[in-house]
């Protein structure tokens, strides 16, 4: 086996002076053998940035607090300790699996053991597909630590050289004798060495796991019922409870009949929530709680009751009419995001100019696991198991409600079943400990579909005009994109009226073309409902805009939609698409620059892929459309059909750059996942208010797609030697412009409000 | 409160509860059987998805009482260590993502199997758009069919 000694990682520790043993230590293990703690965030300038994190906290260097553990056992078992949220991307499995990989671990001998929500693990908010781009280097030399400090032991006990000695699928090998010592039998020993300074990674062929396809670790607890979500669990003395809300934002309960739910048979008792602040936050919404000997009795005594609520200011929200103010909004200046050039002498000097206004509504996440949460506060503690995507910020918060040490609250993370950004705000956690709290017994609560669908946070309605400037040749000169939207910050701060810089960079002031004159603008937009993030978040709308405004300068100008596409993009060089935006990916840029080359490369293999530019029946249409987003590259092209004004989506296929593949099969499934997603959205997601309530209750009216309308998904994967990044989010924004444009090629018919409705004149 | 005698991954049961209670609710709250799971509590999402006598029915809406006399089988008891054909090949092909619909979308294809041991595409379809996966894993569920389907034998497919 060859080996090269190990490159200062690519985040730049060694270049400001943090040395391995700096980050990862041996620390004391239960059981004995060899544990590894590992500060995958040590001296991390970033994480994701402010407009995405919930203020992902810079980790002190001055403290060792390790949120990864490699503990290799005396018997040979591997435990890995993942400190992230798994919900449904894969991340246990792809961030044991590189350390396995460089510790020359057997894949069937290594168990994932999920971290409790803990400060000492570091930041645990799972979200904004990070969790393989910051993890991946380090992780990588905690496994080349541990393997060498069992080659070490091994030659110690052999006494001869260490570098005869060669760490192999769970087996030092003395390489001229060709003796073995197993993992487990150097355990003990290799725990009592120090942390050695000098270690050698693998070079990419020598990978094992990264780059294959390795089976999910939680498959067998799916496939048989056995995994533990937010409502499964069980503990003794359990009651159960449902909660009733003020259907409007802002609004509080003045008062409500206990008796009526106490009528049911199954109800125990009925308590108050306090109302939530303004602005709302992650705080519980407020309300009155039943709570009963099982679920569905508090669902049933829930409904009995009636409560009178104070619907407070937001009564008057009607999204139909907050559509038409954002069009008003747009229509006019708005705060300059991004300013190049001169967009107004441009379009003075155009030879042709065109503007188009572009709709999405309000959209909620509708994870198939409702919110839930069990806990158990007693007069000493407070025990919570709950879905969250950020388990300290949930426990901090319980702390606080209780107004106890965050030492005294215990969380452990239970699977989620599907988040997309939900499950990172605990409003729900917040509302089973402050119910526990009063009865003084463990509570599991479970919101319903409907409660889940009406008390969401947000993906925003949004409305944009983009307006641009060719000259005689048909080329872009000028590029003036206005977008309104409520911000996710309103969520948390008044007096934010308008989308921030940090939601504009996501797709809107990064937009990578090679137009001189551009400008961007965050225009008004007071929010009325609690905003958050879905996947992908702005980048949703800002892909539509951009994506299906790009298809109509083609259509103007006579040419292919991804020839235009490739020339507003420009040719392949390095830009600095953060230059006056708000990095919001947090990216180190010299580590992972923009690469345009990258964007083209992924729009040429989708349309090659597709087949694009083949001759199509009348009816059927090719639409494409790119974007970039989490620091991925993603190129879509949509074969779409519409007969009798029926659309029905053929086949997609999908092009994604990102950077060197740690689990192939795992970025598949979640490109397949992502392009499902993004066909709810563009066909069917549609949440709508009036007088401050959202007027959706469940499946029936909140549709998202079904077996039966699944087109044929084509995954392609760029091959690349790039760091690794993150795939849950990119694959969704070039998914509704890809049909928008593809439904314009078949019919010539213009989409420029989501979902898709074809009678829409 | 009532006394239902049922059949539960093959074993005998009296079950205490409100004869309108759903089925869902006595399987996860009363008998502690939580693998069938909660998603809309309106028979749209097949999450809750169980067999009773051998078909596939939405939990979360048909009461208790509707199964007296009657065999249930959940995901639990589909077989005794995840190796029925379809849990099988659902660990094959990586079906899974957050996981949270699989139990109901893998009793749904039980069922279906059962019946019809070589179902096309489209009956395939045509069962399983009872199910929802907001993880959009659909591509690999309809896979995961056909290679159980190509595996299966005809009685092992109800799987009590
Ligand atoms: S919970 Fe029964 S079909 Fe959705
Ligand atoms: S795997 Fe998550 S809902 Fe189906």
């Amino acid at each position: 086996m060859t080996r090269v000694a190990a490159q200062p990682p690519a985040d730049g520790i060694g270049a400001n002076g943090v040395t391995r043993r700096a980050f990862i230590r041996t620390t004391a293990a239960a059981g004995g053998g060899l544990m590894l703690g590992v500060s995958t965030a040590w001296g991390d300038r970033g994480g994701v940035g402010p407009a995405l994190a919930t203020a992902s906290p810079v980790v002190p260097e001055t403290s060792f607090s390790p949120n990864v553990f490699v503990h290799l056992h005396t018997s040979g078992e591997v435990e890995i300790v993942v400190a992230r949220s798994e919900m449904g991307q894969g991340v246990r499995t792809a961030l044991s699996a590189v350390i396995a990989d460089e510790m020359e671990a057997d894949w069937s001998r290594v168990r994932v053991v999920q971290a409790p929500g803990d400060p000492a693990f570091g930041d645990q908010n799972t979200g904004g597909s990070q969790s393989i781009r910051n993890h991946f280097q380090r992780l990588r030399e905690a496994g080349a630590v541990a393997r060498r400090m069992l080659e070490q032991a091994a030659a110690d006990e052999w006494s001869v050289p260490v570098k005869e000695c060669v760490g192999h699928n769970h087996e030092v090998r003395h390489e001229p004798t060709g003796r073995t010592l197993g993992y487990g039998d150097l355990a003990e020993a290799a725990g009592n060495l120090a942390v050695p300074e000098d270690v050698a990674l693998k070079t990419p062929n020598e990978f094992r796991y990264i780059g294959r396809s390795l089976d999910g670790v939680d498959n067998l607890a799916i496939t048989t019922g056995a995994a533990v979500y937010g409502a499964d669990v069980r503990l003794p003395g359990m009651v159960y409870a449902a909660v009733a809300r003020c259907p409007v934002v802002g609004g509080s309960a003045r008062s409500y009949r206990a008796e009526e739910a106490l009528a049911v048979p199954g109800v125990i008792q009925v308590v108050e929530l306090p109302a939530g602040p303004t602005p709302p936050g992650f705080a519980a919404l407020g309300g009155v709680a039943v709570v009963a000997e099982n679920t569905w009795a508090a669902f049933e005594g829930r409904d009995a009751l009636s409560v009178d609520w104070d619907y407070g200011p937001n009564a008057t929200h009607d999204s139909a009419s907050y559509r038409e103010a954002l069009q008003e909004a747009v229509r006019a200046a708005g705060r300059d995001a991004r300013s190049e050039g001169d967009v107004d002498a441009a379009v003075a000097d155009a030879a042709l100019t065109h503007s188009a206004e572009y709709y999405m509504p309000y959209l909620s996440h509708a994870s198939m696991e409702p919110p839930a949460c069990v806990a158990s506060v007693t007069a000493e503690g407070c025990e919570i198991w709950a879905p969250v995507q950020d388990p300290q910020l949930a426990r901090e918060l319980a702390a606080k409600m209780l107004g106890r040490p965050e030492e005294s609250v215990e969380l452990h993370v239970t699977f989620l079943g599907g988040a997309f950004g939900r499950k990172s705000k605990p409003d729900f956690v917040l509302e089973a400990v402050s119910i526990s709290r009063q009865l003084e017994r463990p509570v599991n609560l479970t919101w319903t579909r409907e409660d889940d669908l009406r008390h969401d946070f947000y993906h925003p309605l949004s409305v944009q005009r983009i307006e641009a400037a060719l000259d005689g040749s048909g080329r872009t000169t000028g590029w003036l994109h206005r977008t309104a939207f409520p911000s996710i910050s309103a969520t948390f701060e008044a007096d934010i009226d308008r989308p921030t810089d940090g939601e504009l960079s996501l797709g809107c002031t990064t937009v990578p073309f090679d137009v001189p004159n551009l400008r961007c603008e965050a225009c008004p937009a007071p929010a009325h409902t609690r905003i958050g993030w879905l996947r992908s978040v702005s980048n949703i709308h800002h892909s539509f805009a951009i994506g299906a405004f790009a298809d109509e300068l083609a259509a103007l100008t006579g040419r292919d939609p991804k020839d235009y596409l490739l020339e507003l993009i420009g040719p392949g060089r390095v830009i600095d698409i953060w230059e006056g935006a708000e990095n919001a990916y947090g990216v180190d840029k010299s580590a992972l620059p923009y690469d345009t080359g990258r964007l083209r490369g992924v729009v040429e293999v989708a349309a090659r892929e597709a087949g694009w530019g083949r001759s199509l029946p009348a009816g059927r249409g090719l639409g494409i459309a790119a974007h970039y987003c989490f620091v991925t590259y993603v190129g879509t092209v949509a074969e779409v059909s519409v007969t009798d004004g029926a659309l029905r989506i053929h086949r997609i296929d999908t092009a994604v750059d990102c950077g060197l593949v740690v689990n192939p099969d795992r970025v598949r499934a979640q490109l397949e996942g992502a392009v499902v997603f993004g066909l709810s959205l563009a066909l069917n997601g549609d949440i709508t208010m009036k007088d401050g309530r959202v007027e959706q209750r469940n499946f029936h009216d909140y549709p998202i797609l079904r077996i039966d309308a699944l087109p044929e998904i084509h995954v392609h994967i760029v091959e690349s030697d790039e760091l690794p990044t993150g795939v849950g989010e990119p694959g969704v924004p070039p998914v509704a412009p890809a049909v928008a444009n593809a439904v314009f090629a078949a019919t010539g018919q213009r989409i420029r409000d989501l979902p898709i409705d074809l009678t829409a004149t | 409160m009532a006394k239902v005698t049922v059949t539960i991954n093959g074993e005998r049961r009296d079950v205490e509860a409100p004869p309108e209670m759903p089925i869902l609710w006595v399987l996860r709250d009363v008998l502690g059987l939580t693998g069938a799971k909660f998603g809309c509590g309106m028979a749209l999402c097949g999450s809750c998805t169980v067999l009773l006598d051998g078909e596939a029915i939405r939990a979360c809406i048909k009461p208790i009482s509707s199964a007296a006399g009657k065999s249930i089988v959940t995901i639990e008891g589909l077989s005794d260590d995840g190796s029925h054909p379809l849990q099988v090949a659902w660990r094959e092909l990586n079906v899974p993502q957050c996981g949270y619909c699989m139990p109901g979308q893998i009793m749904n294809a039980a069922a279906l199997l059962a019946r019809n041991p070589s179902p096309t595409d489209a009956e395939i379809d045509e069962t399983q758009r009872a199910n929802l996966c907001r993880c959009g894993t659909y591509p690999r569920i309809r896979e995961a069919i056909k290679m159980a389907a190509d595996r299966v034998t005809v009685g092992s497919g109800g799987g009590s």
